[in-house]
């Protein structure tokens, strides 16, 4: 505008008018030169980043601190840097299946295991009394620690830059990302960018018959990125997930509850030593609602979101709200509350299990009406909150999108749900992030590898239409997914990628080669009938005539290893060898499960023989007449990479398979 | 794609009254069209509608080769799902192969063996299971194995798996809830009511399985020993049966130089008549390795039958009825048909005299026809007493068989892993085996299935 001259009319004419206009054209250019030259001077970001992570909640986290760790110059973005790694929902880590995902990120050298050590004030070692593969770690954690450890963590961590605002746009040339523009207008270029935005986008809490946007309570919504991912042609949907109200632990009776302390030896999530177990823990209580809670819940159900429709979206079927356990399962008279602190020193407590988004005033009147809640005091009131998502199957098994080169998604933006499904989504998407910036060949885990690969292939090959939880019955091979042993699985791998340190290594391999020699110890050593029958008879176990293998009576049913320490070889062996306790639990395993684990194995083997049929690049599945239309859409749709994949799609049948396998002339 | 036309003598190969020549494929109906001529000389096939059929002459160059009917089944509407084109002409060998190199040399590739079943399961006429029961089918040669074929067809014994399976999973969703949602206010699965369970599963894969030794019988023909000396009447025996139903199915050498097996259509059941040698006592080497092969015979059959020549052993009664013991010793639950031949010769005392030394004989003239009724009935008889009834499920595929078996397996493993109180998610690891391999026959067992069992009847979540 400043540089568009009118024409002058003047009895020199047009001459004149070329005069100016050249001078007008010099001018307006230097005049752009100086405004670059000074631009370039006050730039914030003059640099283009290998890796640009959107988010700092725990996927975000994770990637950021995964790609800085493998040495990817990287930027983390947040709306708001006082609210990294926030606990949205409860304070707790791990649980079943859950516990699994954390020691796994741990033994890749994530930071979610450490972290959920140093903050922890409770520990439960879940599913104890089945095998060893339902073994699940939990803590309580101290919410506020929780955030800081996290964020101080990630201050040490080279090769990483924070940034505080608002993403609001991608940068594209073509189908490749070269950056992210911000709400204020700045761009940032980058290699590839990973997105980990929440429950953020389009985000919109309701509490009864009021909603608001927001992404947590107290936090607004982000706005943009839906938009401009659809234009591009990336498909989104619309999920729900709620959270209880947040009382004051001043204003409770703990003593009409019942007490849920921590383990009695607490044990820890990381494979490092430089977290130590509790040695002191704080306990959670449990109490119960009851007929009239439900009846005084009802009264509101007419103001429900969930109800009135004004909720259209798909919540968890397996973290139900209340009024939702209320209504589908109308014959149970009461339902479990568990009571549990949010840190050391704060009196705020969370009300797991009542998770709502009625009016607040009915949630406060049902609560009041709970047995240890008479005189209850809300700091925070529930509320259900929804948020936009893109259909996993949009992604490759690295997390990059199909549809845009360099551009990652982890975490709720993927429908799952949880903080562990999270953090291991973000881990491995800034682990493919980094490596893509690098060069090098994509990282994946298979289904009988890792929960994270299970989760991942669940994700890509199948979708979800309810946000995603991890269970320990998705998996194939649960016996091979143990968390005693997650560090034997994915420490190496770890340590290949640079991510896990020689540190972690040689520990992994001290344990296992300490664990081996125990094992060969229990197959090489006899034991005579005087010393072991009366270990025998006292755990009603057959006696033996004469001497034995220990491995086979240790292998017994009910034999523990406490029963094998009384035999004075095994109690000096492990004097001698000085073994701690992860190597005798890991030895203990391995004897008693044997035949279990072996089994599972040949079974994933046989699941890794289809693994190896691989389907050609952009195979045309509508020439393939005898596939119903469902299975040919759905593999068209989903472009599975190998026959394995493509038989685990629902919808698509075993003669679908076959089908397929008869064409690819097997 | 199978863009190609195929080509193949639809009928057995060799000179019959008629033959029939398949083509399928894009180009079936033109490339007949070219060498078509209707009577009325004006049709062109294309322009027919599917499923009609139209009579002219097959024409080369000028040269008729044969007055044929063709009829037209237009896709989707035809065996394959392609369009089809069945040539009916005379069935003499040098016709049949005049008209179909006719076709190979004008666009045509032969058919490889099965190729019309493969295009069929390929375009979605048949699945996996239907399109092994065509196989079946075609080469089932009585009855009760064609019906088999057809059940199976019509996809008639998964659906037994499915209702299994159904229960298994909500057994298995019970044990998964116990393990994922232990934290949680579940109820534990009862432990009595499963091991019910797993014992009528037991039960009716025990049922399947034994059925498949009897589909296969039906299949192959039940093999059924006759024990007698030489010139006892075995063979006119055979004639006589044979007389009665007039369909011998094929005469194949024994696998041993000394016997010889005859395959007889009996009321739609296939038997597989196999000679062996008698089992008299004798110090003679050559003979006493006879016995023992009749006794192998005797161990691979269903049916034994015993027979011998009354008027010559009329004094020896006694060394018969030892014999006869001798067998029933060896193999108490074998069926065993005891018959006197050439009973035409004796007088009636001497038949009482049979009657009277010879429990449950049958008297029998094969010369004559007399018993022979009597006998075929016996037969049928022992077959539809056993397992063998037309409402039950029969396996017959090899491949389900094995399945079952492998099911069966797992399922005692689970058994015992309730026995010994194995805890639930190695338990688990056994009932998953058996809901897969009930899979293989019903469709895919996903864990998916488990969990939305467990969202449709549990509250869970905190």
């Amino acid at each position: 505008m400043l540089c568009a001259p009118k024409r002058i009319t003047t009895s020199l004419g047009i001459s004149v008018y070329k005069l100016f206009n050249v001078y007008l054209q010099n001018f307006c250019l230097e005049l752009i030169l100086f405004h670059v030259e000074q631009f370039n001077q006050e730039r914030m970001f003059s640099d283009v980043y290998d890796v640009i992570v959107v988010g700092a909640g725990h996927a975000g986290s994770e990637a950021a601190a995964a790609a800085a760790n493998m040495g990817s110059k990287t930027l983390l973005i947040t709306m708001n840097l006082q609210n990294i790694a926030q606990m949205s929902c409860n304070p707790a880590m791990g649980g079943i299946a859950k516990g699994q995902i954390v020691r796994e990120i741990d033994a890749l050298g994530g930071y979610s295991g450490i972290v959920s050590d140093t903050s922890a004030i409770q520990f439960k070692m879940l599913n104890k009394s089945k095998g060893p593969a339902m073994w699940s770690p939990r803590v309580q954690s101290d919410r506020m620690r929780f955030a800081e450890d996290w964020r101080l963590l990630l201050e040490k961590t080279p090769n990483l830059d924070f940034y505080q605002e608002m993403v609001s746009g991608l940068l594209l040339e073509s189908d490749k990302i070269v950056g992210v523009k911000t709400s204020l207008g700045i761009e940032v270029k980058a290699k590839s960018v990973v997105l980990t935005n929440g429950t953020f986008l389009n985000g919109l809490i309701h509490i009864g018959d009021k909603n608001f946007g927001g992404g947590r309570a107290g936090e607004r919504a982000a706005t943009g990125i839906t938009e401009e991912l659809m234009e591009i042609g990336f498909d989104s949907g619309r999920m729900k997930t709620g959270t209880p109200p947040r009382v004051d632990g001043r204003s409770l009776d703990y003593s009409k509850m019942i007490e849920q302390p921590g383990d009695k030896d607490p044990e820890k999530f990381s494979y490092l030593d430089i977290t130590k177990p509790l040695t002191e823990q704080r306990s959670c209580h449990m109490t119960y609602t009851s007929p009239e809670v439900h009846d005084l819940l009802r009264e509101g159900f007419d103001r429900s979101p969930m109800f009135n429709g004004r909720i259209k979206s798909v919540g968890p079927r397996y973290c139900p709200s209340i009024e939702d356990k209320i209504n589908r399962f109308a014959d149970k008279d009461r339902h479990q509350l568990f009571v549990e602190p949010e840190g050391w020193n704060t009196v705020e407590v969370y009300v797991n299990g009542f998770s709502t988004s009625l009016p607040e005033d009915v949630q406060f009147t049902a609560l009041k009406s709970v047995v240890g809640f008479e005189n209850v005091k809300f700091f925070r009131p529930g509320y259900a909150i929804e948020y936009d998502y893109f259909p996993p199957t949009q992604l490759k098994h690295t997390l990059e999108t199909k549809l845009v080169d360099g551009l990652f998604f982890a975490g709720q933006i993927n429908g799952t749900t949880g903080y562990e499904e999270a953090a291991s989504q973000g881990l491995m998407a800034g682990i493919n992030a980094s490596l893509k910036v690098q060069e090098k060949d994509p990282f994946t885990l298979k289904r009988d590898e890792a929960y994270i690969g299970v989760l991942i292939d669940d994700l890509i090959t199948k979708g979800t239409e309810e946000p995603y939880r991890m269970f320990t019955s998705r998996a194939e091979y649960r016996t091979l997914l143990r968390q005693d042993n997650a560090d034997f699985r994915l420490t190496p791998k770890g340590y290949n990628l640079g991510l896990a340190s020689e540190k972690r290594l040689e520990r992994m391999e001290e344990k296992q080669k300490k664990s081996d020699a125990f094992v060969q110890f229990f197959r090489e050593t006899s034991v005579k009938p005087e010393e072991a029958n009366p270990v025998l008879e006292s755990k009603n176990s057959a006696p033996v005539k004469q001497q034995d293998k220990m491995f086979r009576l240790f292998a017994r049913p009910n034999i523990t290893i406490d029963d094998v320490r009384k035999f004075k070889a095994v109690d000096q062996y492990i004097e001698e060898n000085n073994l701690d306790p992860e190597v005798i639990e890991q030895t203990e395993i391995q004897v008693k499960y044997a035949g279990y684990i072996e089994k599972e194995k040949n079974n994933a083997d046989k699941l890794n023989r289809l693994e190896n049929l691989k389907i050609p690049k952009g195979f045309d599945y509508s020439r393939l007449k005898s596939m119903s239309m469902e299975a040919r859409q759905k593999l068209a749709e989903i472009q599975p990479v190998t026959i394995s994949q493509a038989s685990r799609i629902s919808g698509v049948s075993p003669n679908d398979i076959s089908v397929l396998l008869v064409y690819l002339g097997r | 794609m199978h863009n190609d036309t195929i080509v193949a003598l639809a009928t057995p190969s060799g000179s019959g009254a008629i033959a029939v020549i398949r083509l399928s494929g894009n180009n079936a109906i033109t490339i007949v069209d070219s060498h078509f001529k209707s009577v009325t000389n004006k049709k062109s096939l294309a322009k027919q509608k599917t499923h009609t059929i139209h009579l002219g002459h097959i024409v080369d160059d000028g040269r008729t080769l044969d007055e044929v009917l063709i009829s037209i089944f237009k896709n989707p509407n035809s065996y394959t799902g392609e369009d089809v084109v069945e040539v009916s002409c005379h069935g003499s060998a040098y016709i049949q192969q005049e008209i179909i190199q006719l076709f190979l040399r004008n666009g045509c590739r032969m058919a490889t063996a099965g190729e019309f079943t493969l295009r069929a399961f390929l375009n979605g006429k048949l699945d996996l299971s239907q399109a092994e029961a065509v196989a079946d089918l075609i080469s089932s040669d009585n009855e009760a194995s064609h019906k088999i074929a057809i059940q199976q067809m019509r996809g008639g014994f998964s659906s037994e798996i499915a209702k299994l399976r159904e229960e298994l999973l909500n057994f298995a969703s019970l044990i998964e809830l116990e393990l994922d949602f232990a934290e949680e206010d579940v109820e534990f699965a009862d432990r009595t009511q499963f091991k019910e369970l797993v014992d009528r599963i037991t039960f009716v894969l025990k049922r399947l399985i034994d059925s498949f030794a009897v589909g296969n019988v039906i299949k192959n023909g039940i093999p059924v020993a006759i024990v007698g000396e030489p010139n006892v009447g075995k063979s006119t025996l055979l004639n006589a049966l044979l007389n009665e139903d007039r369909a011998i199915v094929s005469e194949i050498a024994g696998t041993t130089r000394d016997t010889i097996e005859d395959e007889i259509s009996i009321g739609g059941i296939g038997f597989r008549f196999i000679d062996t040698a008698g089992i008299r006592d004798t110090k003679d080497v050559v003979e006493s390795i006879g016995i023992k092969k009749t006794f192998e015979k005797i161990d691979q059959s269903q049916v034994v039958i015993y027979l011998f020549d009354a008027q010559k052993n009329i004094d020896q009664l006694e060394s018969v009825r030892i014999e006869i013991e001798k067998i029933r010793n060896k193999h108490p639950q074998k069926p065993l048909l005891v018959i006197a031949n050439k009973i035409d010769t004796l007088d009636d005392i001497q038949l009482a005299e049979v009657n009277k030394s010879i429990a449950d004989v049958l008297l029998l003239s094969a010369k004559t026809g007399f018993g022979v009724e009597q006998l075929t009935n016996s037969l049928l008889n022992l077959i539809n007493t056993g397992s063998l009834r037309n409402d039950e499920t029969i396996v017959t595929n090899s491949r389900h068989y094995d399945a079952l078996l492998k099911a069966f397996e797992e399922i005692q493993k689970v058994k015992h892993g309730l026995e010994t109180r194995l805890s639930g998610d190695l338990l688990a690891i056994d009932i998953r085996q058996a809901l897969y391999h009930f899979g293989e026959i019903t469709g895919e067992i996903t864990t998916d299935d488990l969990l939305g069992n467990i969202f449709a009847n549990f509250c869970i979540g905190k």
